[in-house]
């Protein structure tokens, strides 16, 4: 580590600093003040998305605003995910567990305590979104977290899953979101008007892809690379070290 | 004056915002400037949380509510990406912060 990198160095209180938080606390102030005259009892959008519940094809009115009434927002929102992981994969490879460390008992154990009772939770959360808070977002969340457990516990030890089907499983929320707002065009809706008979199941489907997908996002962001079994892997973004 | 618990985090979540803000200019370690962002990111998710619980009735706003659902994850992907950027940055200077343009060249 370089004198300049000392952390006690990078937390003195300059000259520089008292100008910076003298901006920030002007900015903050201004930004308080409007909070406060903002009107307490403005509803904003409840009176709407509760009215249009019936027809959303769910009764969670947080699922209908995800899923439905945003959902051009949502779909935007899956394609960033897979975005996030295109540019990890430009600027790394996956080494997290180049040098395993050795398997640790503990770990496995816990293991087989706990990663049975997170997948039903998944499965659980991403049912009841329709109807209470949950969803693919929650269930994804904690699917990856059980597979981050297990990578943690596994250390590299047995062989990741093919790149391809990592990739199938990266895209196939973008993919299934754009076939189902795509495809209830063919009768004459708009896009991503979906009709009120089938919304629910409609979601539901979005929501399943999504949940492989937002996991699988989650996992490789925590792989923090492109994975060394990747035939596209070859004329990648290995970082060059000491090159400049 | 009694002060409204919706206004109450609506401001700790100014008030984080500001902590964020001036951590991610203050400071040049990477690291830092990362979970600064995060800390701004958790101010406006707390305000908008706090927003939506306005509405008069039992259910607080759900489109505010939808948009920190979707913000937290992407949030996440960010973080993520900046830590893979961070990363390289290592990798290829040596060093844990942005290169000081007006001083290379």
């Amino acid at each position: 580590m370089t004198p300049q990198q000392n952390p006690r160095d990078d937390t003195r209180f300059t000259a520089r600093r008292a100008l910076v938080l003298a901006f920030v606390l002007a900015g903050a102030s201004a930004l308080g003040w409007a909070v406060f005259s903002l009107p307490l009892d403005a509803s904003g959008l409840t009176g709407p998305a509760l009215e249009q519940l019936a027809k959303s094809g769910v009764t969670n009115p947080v699922t209908a605003a995800v899923l439905n009434y945003r959902g051009y927002d949502t779909l935007i929102e899956i394609g960033v995910l897979l975005l996030s992981v295109l540019g990890v994969w430009s600027v790394a490879k996956a080494d997290t567990f180049a040098n395993p460390p050795p398997a640790s008992p503990v770990l496995w154990s816990f293991l087989r305590l706990v990663l049975p009772v997170m997948l039903l939770i998944v499965g659980y959360l991403l049912w009841i979104g329709s109807f209470a808070p949950g969803g693919a977002f929650q269930a994804g969340a904690i699917l990856a977290g059980a597979i981050v457990l297990w990578l943690l516990a596994d250390a590299g030890r047995t062989p990741l899953p093919r790149a391809w089907m990592l990739r199938v499983a990266l895209a196939l929320g973008l993919v299934v979101f754009i076939a189902v707002a795509v495809g209830v065009m063919l009768p004459g809706g708009k896009l991503l008007e979906y009709p009120p008979a089938h919304a629910g199941s409609l979601i539901l489907l979005i929501e399943s892809a999504a949940l492989v997908s937002i996991a699988a996002t989650l996992a490789a962001l925590f792989l923090g690379g492109r994975l060394a079994n990747d035939s596209d892997a070859t004329n990648s973004a290995k970082p060059q070290k000491g090159a400049r | 004056m009694k002060l409204d618990p919706v206004l109450l985090y609506a401001l700790a979540g100014v008030g984080l915002f500001a902590i964020g803000l001036y951590a991610l200019i203050a400071y040049q370690h990477l690291l830092r400037k990362i979970l600064a962002l995060n800390v701004m990111g958790s101010g406006v998710f707390l305000f908008l949380i706090a927003m939506a619980y306005r509405a008069p009735g039992p259910v607080p706003d759900p489109v505010p509510h939808a948009m920190v659902l979707t913000g937290i994850v992407v949030s996440v992907c960010a973080t993520g990406l900046a830590l893979a950027l961070a990363h390289r940055v290592h990798a290829e200077t040596r060093q844990m912060k942005l290169p000081d343009e007006s001083a290379d060249s």
